[in-house]
């Protein structure tokens, strides 16, 4: 229970609800409000991990986002583990097992730290120098090296267990941050009565106020103030406060995309709750108040387990109840880590604070920090730092106007607080697409023009200080929900000033010299001098070459000083440098809040038919065909596809066949000109087809080939029922609606889909007539009053149904369509009438056997958007006398009409029991050289148990005029000769139809 | 007579779910059961005769119900109208007659839909969960319906009354899709559980 970093008191934890979770596998005690960074360095734990690039000891730097270098592996239970968790976001709880990354075997000892004594060879640019040779190396030795040695933490091996939400939501006023900036702007915002949605990404609303023990706000203490505000916030109903919410994504029409950690800190189990939640806001207006990021300090060993950022040792204090330490060292070029050390004396620790600054060029804070009983060292520099795994002091010298170091002095500590001056986060601004200006007062890039209905305020902006946030943040809020009401309060004054500083003054010889920019990717200073004498001069191509700032922490306490190194390199103005875009996510997300819930069935919709579960208790297997489930082939115990589609087509044609065709896209046209309607989208005339009568229909677009067909009955004068293929349902209706609403509005037609509506079972063979006589009601069925091609209205079994004798199989054939509900009784029924005449289920498989049996082409096999009707063998249809139609003038196209196109044709093999593959090339001859000159390509080929040998259709250049001629088409293992014949197989005259 | 016999045994495709009905501590999920529904089109021109207290040329995306039949405009000439299952072939009856003299199309689609109703204090949200569009009380209030997305789904979502009850209309084949998105959205909006 031992806590020896924890203060007596103060923070905001709860010290009466203890805790306890696993580093490395021995416990750590904590408190209810700590962040495993809490949790460690209260207990004195301040190795954490080890780096990148170099396996260099590293700790905890940060208290917030921006943390680079303390990522830990978070196991959560079964399951629920992931990596790179920084450790200063990750809400402490029982339960938790955390594990430093990086290193082996140990933590404590590891092996890759040989890495920093070769870090001389590991300069900027290594992979492109060093593998450049032999070239052959690259595939077999080089890349496999640098796949195992990349990446960082282990990647999950189980399934995720947890369940992820998603929720879309609209408000006026989105303020991101909910720091004094942004609770002022949603109060304002919020006091208009508008919707307001704030959402800040830590654990507790607050941000600064959360760790300012001093400041008070019209003359009563901070704390008090955020009391009350987020009382009246939370009592009013138009507003959503969103904690653990980060702002990740700014998209377009101000649609920001937010996680929500629902879970996470909880632990007792999470019950069904999800895990997290992906808010995607469109909102009005946003306000951008995500405050600003400390840049630490570049000198030698700036990296050492113990040197935090100046304000999260203040943070550590004051709102965890933590010394980070016990003789503290601060070291800045600007006033706001005085505040850091006046806290920090305020706790009773020995504090030495060191400045670049000269005394002349601080401001008060300067007297009041020596008041408080500290030493302070002005004009000093700082050269390095001592200790290895935790930091054990910290060599500074006096700094001359001329930046030569004098003596130098080594302060002993256990703790640095560094601070290199602020960087407003710009980060959601930036992703908007606003323009960023450099404000050199501030030396950072703050929001300059909008490019959304946006604004910011507060230090994200470049305001530190608090009152003016707080005021800032009020007329945003107001402005943003369109008021103009202000509100001025007075404010302790806030410590600000600063002199940048891009690289501490030395006096150590500059090669040698490791000062860390990008504490992630392990980009030092010294890298980034280099790829600037090499040339890089874009700060998007150092980047690239370093590497710095393209870690996940996307930079946040590194872009502004590497930015700065480069542009002293090149003695330009650091806005001439420019800066790096910013994209999302802000800070790492998870996958899972990407998923949401389309996982499994929910991944995408399975559609499936009113027979789907008839189909599955009979052994069906099912093929996706668009987003339906179809059955494919109904085997019986033993059978493979080949013997179970080899017997469902015997059956079919000796006897019956019931095939589900449900999928089959339907429409309704209706309306005094659906004639009209229909002869100007198919090629087929439709005037004179009598009512009761069927038609198949080919349809074109208007580059005269092929883009779907189907059997169409008229149901009466002024009705159609169309049926299209089944990938073509959406894309017909479409097609169609775009002519109707476009071309020919003047038609008096209507449209629509019914292809739910009506499901259809399809009976094929010999003995359909028999199997259903029994069952239907009201229609006459003999050969004379029912043809082939006819549609008749009446009863099966009670139901009413449109059936149709039609066939796709060249064998008598009804579809016998019926309302969807009904649908699997009339199936059952069909099904128990046909027993008695060895009624088989057939699948797509035996359906497309069969119909290549005849010829019969499909959309998309024979067809693939090049095809015409005189391809296929089909310009017979178009009447001479008929009008326009859609796709009519492209048949006239040279190319179209010229000789030598691709023509449907038979392929018959050699071998008869040789299968050819879908998709074979066909050429005339094998002894021509390579390339050969080829002719088409199989479009269907299928082993044909009617036939008793292999069946092929293709598209061959000039097919039908090669008739009887042989071919050679490929085959795994080299051609095979084939014979061209008519596309017909089976009963060539066609007489079994109309039996 | 067979045609009452055929009615009765109309097979939802939600009813033979293992859990058709979800519902958390302030939503719930229920399919509705057998309704009669057409696809209405239709050119007004000068008149606009009024169904179940809507006249047809309400706005689009508003709905009117008289508490039995409810009629939605979807588009500049698109209704559907829902109904109970038994006076199918009255409803039909009546709306030809409404709408005898002008040019119209009434196609029976009572099939092809399939209702899910959803209602409590969460039911916004529920949808919310997959429907990109605002449904606030001043954005999608009574009265109102449209046809939009749910997931990958398309859906008619319709708010006849004040309460809040919402009835979801999809095509058969993506009903259980629908359905299991809206289960899966009553664990999503439902929060999180007390520490």
């Amino acid at each position: 229970m031992a806590q020896p970093f924890r203060l007596s008191r103060g923070g905001r934890i709860d010290r009466t609800r203890p805790i306890v979770f696993a580093f490395n596998g021995k416990p750590v005690h904590g408190f209810a409000g700590d962040t495993v960074a809490s949790a460690l360095l209260a207990n004195g734990i301040h190795l954490v991990g080890r780096s990148f690039k170099y396996h260099r000891p590293r700790g905890i730097l940060s208290h917030g986002p921006d943390e680079p270098s303390a990522l830990l592996s978070v196991d959560r239970g079964p399951g629920r583990i992931d990596p790179n968790n920084r450790a200063s976001v990750v809400e402490a709880r029982s339960g938790l097992r955390t594990t430093s990354q990086n290193h082996w075997p140990s933590l404590e000892f590891d092996v890759g730290a040989v890495n920093d004594l070769l870090s001389p060879v590991f300069v900027a640019g290594f992979y492109y120098k060093t593998f450049m040779w032999p070239r052959k190396f690259w595939d077999k030795v080089y890349e496999p090296f640098i796949r195992a040695a990349a990446g960082l933490g282990k990647a999950p091996t189980v399934a995720d267990p947890d369940r992820y939400a998603n929720r879309h939501a609209h408000c006026d006023v989105l303020v991101v941050g909910a720091g004094p900036a942004g609770l002022a702007a949603a109060l304002a915002a919020a006091r208009t009565g508008k919707r307001v949605i704030l959402a800040d990404e830590g654990a507790e609303p607050g941000g600064s106020l959360l760790h300012d023990t001093t400041s008070q706000i019209d003359g009563r203490p901070a704390a008090d103030w955020l009391a009350e505000t987020l009382a009246e916030l939370d009592a009013r109903e138009n507003v959503i406060l969103l904690p653990r919410t980060t702002a990740f994504g700014y998209y377009n029409h101000n649609h920001v995309a937010m996680t929500e950690r629902v879970t996470d800190h909880l632990t007792s189990a999470a019950g069904q709750a999800p895990r997290e939640r992906l808010w995607q806001v469109r909102a009005e207006q946003v306000v951008l108040a995500g405050g600003a990021h400390e840049r630490p300090l570049v000198f030698a060993d700036n990296d050492r387990p113990g040197i935090l950022l100046a304000e999260s040792v203040r943070v550590f204090l004051n709102r965890y109840g933590v010394a980070p330490g016990r003789r503290l060292v601060f070291a800045t070029c600007g006033a706001s880590a005085y505040q850091a050390a006046l806290d920090a004396r305020a706790a009773g620790l020995d504090v030495t604070l060191v400045d670049l600054r000269l005394e002349a060029d601080c401001g008060p804070e300067l007297a009041q920090l020596r008041s408080a009983g500290a030493e302070v060292l002005t004009g000093h520099t700082v050269i390095g730092s001592k200790g290895r795994k935790r930091v054990t002091g910290l060599v500074v010298a006096p700094v001359g106007s001329d930046g030569r170091c004098g003596g130098r002095r080594l302060l002993a500590c256990d703790c640095v607080g560094m601070s290199g001056g602020w960087t407003p986060a710009v980060h959601l601004f930036s992703q908007s697409r606003g323009k960023l200006r450099y404000d050199d007062a501030i030396d950072a890039f703050v929001p300059n023009i909008s490019a959304q209905a946006e604004r910011s305020a507060g230090a994200a902006r470049g305001t530190y200080d608090l009152a003016a946030c707080v005021n800032e943040g009020f007329s945003a809020g107001a402005a943003a929900a369109g008021s103009d009401e202000r509100q001025e309060v007075r404010a302790t004054p806030t410590l600000t000033g600063f002199q940048p500083v891009r690289i501490m003054p030395t006096d150590a010889n500059p090669t040698k010299v490791r000062a860390f920019v990008d504490y992630q990717n392990d980009v030092t200073a010294k890298d980034i001098k280099l790829a600037v004498r090499e040339g890089f001069q874009s700060i998007e191509h150092v980047k690239r070459y370093t590497t710095t700032g393209m870690a996940t922490d996307q930079g946040k306490t590194s872009n502004m000083n590497a930015l700065g190194i480069v542009a002293g390199q090149l003695d330009k103005a650091l806005p001439a440098v420019g800066t790096t875009t910013f994209r999302p996510p802000y800070t790492p997300v998870t996958f899972g809040a990407l998923v949401g819930p389309a996982r499994h069935a929910l991944f995408d919709p399975i559609r499936t038919t009113p027979i789907h579960e008839w189909a599955e208790a009979h052994g069906a297997l099912f093929e996706n065909v668009a987003l339906w489930r179809r059955a494919w082939y109904f085997p019986k115990a033993g059978e493979d596809l080949h013997a179970a589609v080899a017997r469902e087509c015997k059956a079919v044609r000796e006897g019956v066949g019931i095939f589900d065709a449900s999928t089959l896209g339907k429409i309704e046209i209706v309306g005094r000109d659906a004639a009209e309607f229909m002869n100007r989208l198919y090629i087929n005339p439709w005037t004179k087809l009598a009512p009761g009568r069927c038609r198949y229909g080919l349809m074109l677009k208007e580059d005269g080939y092929i883009l779907d067909d189907g059997v169409v009955a008229r149901v009466s004068d002024e009705c159609f029922h169309v049926t299209t293929t089944t990938g073509g349902a959406a894309r017909v209706l479409a097609h169609m609606e775009d002519y109707l609403q476009t071309e020919w509005p003047e038609l008096e037609v209507f449209l629509t889909s019914t292809t739910e509506q009506w499901a259809v079972i399809a009976l094929q063979g010999p003995k359909a007539r028999d199997v259903i006589a029994p069952l239907v009601d009201g229609i006459d069925l003999s050969p004379e009053a029912f043809p082939h091609m006819a549609m008749r209205s009446g009863t099966i079994c009670g139901v009413p149904t449109r059936l149709f004798r039609v066939s796709f199989t060249g064998e008598l054939g009804f579809e016998i369509n019926v309302p969807s509900d009904h649908a699997r009784a009339v199936w059952e029924a069909v099904f128990a009438a046909g027993r008695a005449h060895g009624i088989t289920p057939y699948g797509t498989e035996t359906m497309h056997v069969l119909r290549a049996e005849k010829g019969y082409i499909i959309v998309g096999q024979e067809t693939d958007g090049t095809v015409t009707p005189d391809d296929v063998g089909m310009a017979g249809m178009i009447p001479k006398a008929k009008g326009d139609f859609v796709g009519k003038r492209s048949l006239a196209r040279p190319d179209v009409v010229a000789s030598g196109r691709k023509q449907l044709v038979g392929l018959m093999t050699d071998d008869p029991k040789l299968v050819l593959d879908e998709g074979a090339q066909i050429v005339a001859d094998t002894g021509q050289p390579i390339p050969m000159r080829m002719l088409g390509h199989v479009t269907s080929s299928y082993w044909s148990a009617n036939c008793g040998r292999s069946i092929a259709l293709a598209l061959v250049e000039g097919g039908r005029e090669r008739a009887g001629g042989h071919l050679h088409v490929t085959t795994p293992d080299g051609f095979t000769r084939v014979t061209v014949c008519e596309p017909v197989f089976f009963d060539t005259k066609g007489e079994r139809i109309n039996a | 007579m067979l045609e009452t016999r055929y009615r009765a045994a109309r097979a939802l495709p939600l009813a033979t779910l293992p859990r058709p009905a979800a519902s958390g501590a302030s939503v719930s999920v229920r399919p509705a059961g057998a309704e009669s529904r057409f696809s209405l089109r239709a050119r007004l021109g000068g008149g606009a005769p009024t169904l179940a207290g809507l006249p047809l040329d309400a706005p689009i995306n508003t709905v009117g119900t008289d508490g039995e039949v409810w009629i939605a405009r979807l588009g500049p000439d698109e209704w559907l109208v829902g109904g109970p299952e038994a006076d199918a072939d009255l409803l039909q009856g009546r709306i030809h007659e409404a709408l005898a003299g002008l040019p119209h199309a009434l196609v029976d689609v009572s099939h092809r839909n399939v209702g899910i109703d959803v209602s409590g204090r969460q039911a916004a949200a529920v949808f919310n969960a997959g429907c990109p569009l605002d449904l606030s009380e001043t954005a999608f209030p009574p009265g109102s319906a449209t046809r939009t997305l749910l997931g990958k789904a398309e859906i008619v979502l319709i708010r006849a009354a004040a309460a809040p009850l919402y009835r979801v209309e999809c095509w058969r084949s993506f009903s259980t899709y629908v359905h299991g998105f809206l289960n899966e959205a009553v664990f999503g909006a439902e929060g999180a559980v007390a520490p």
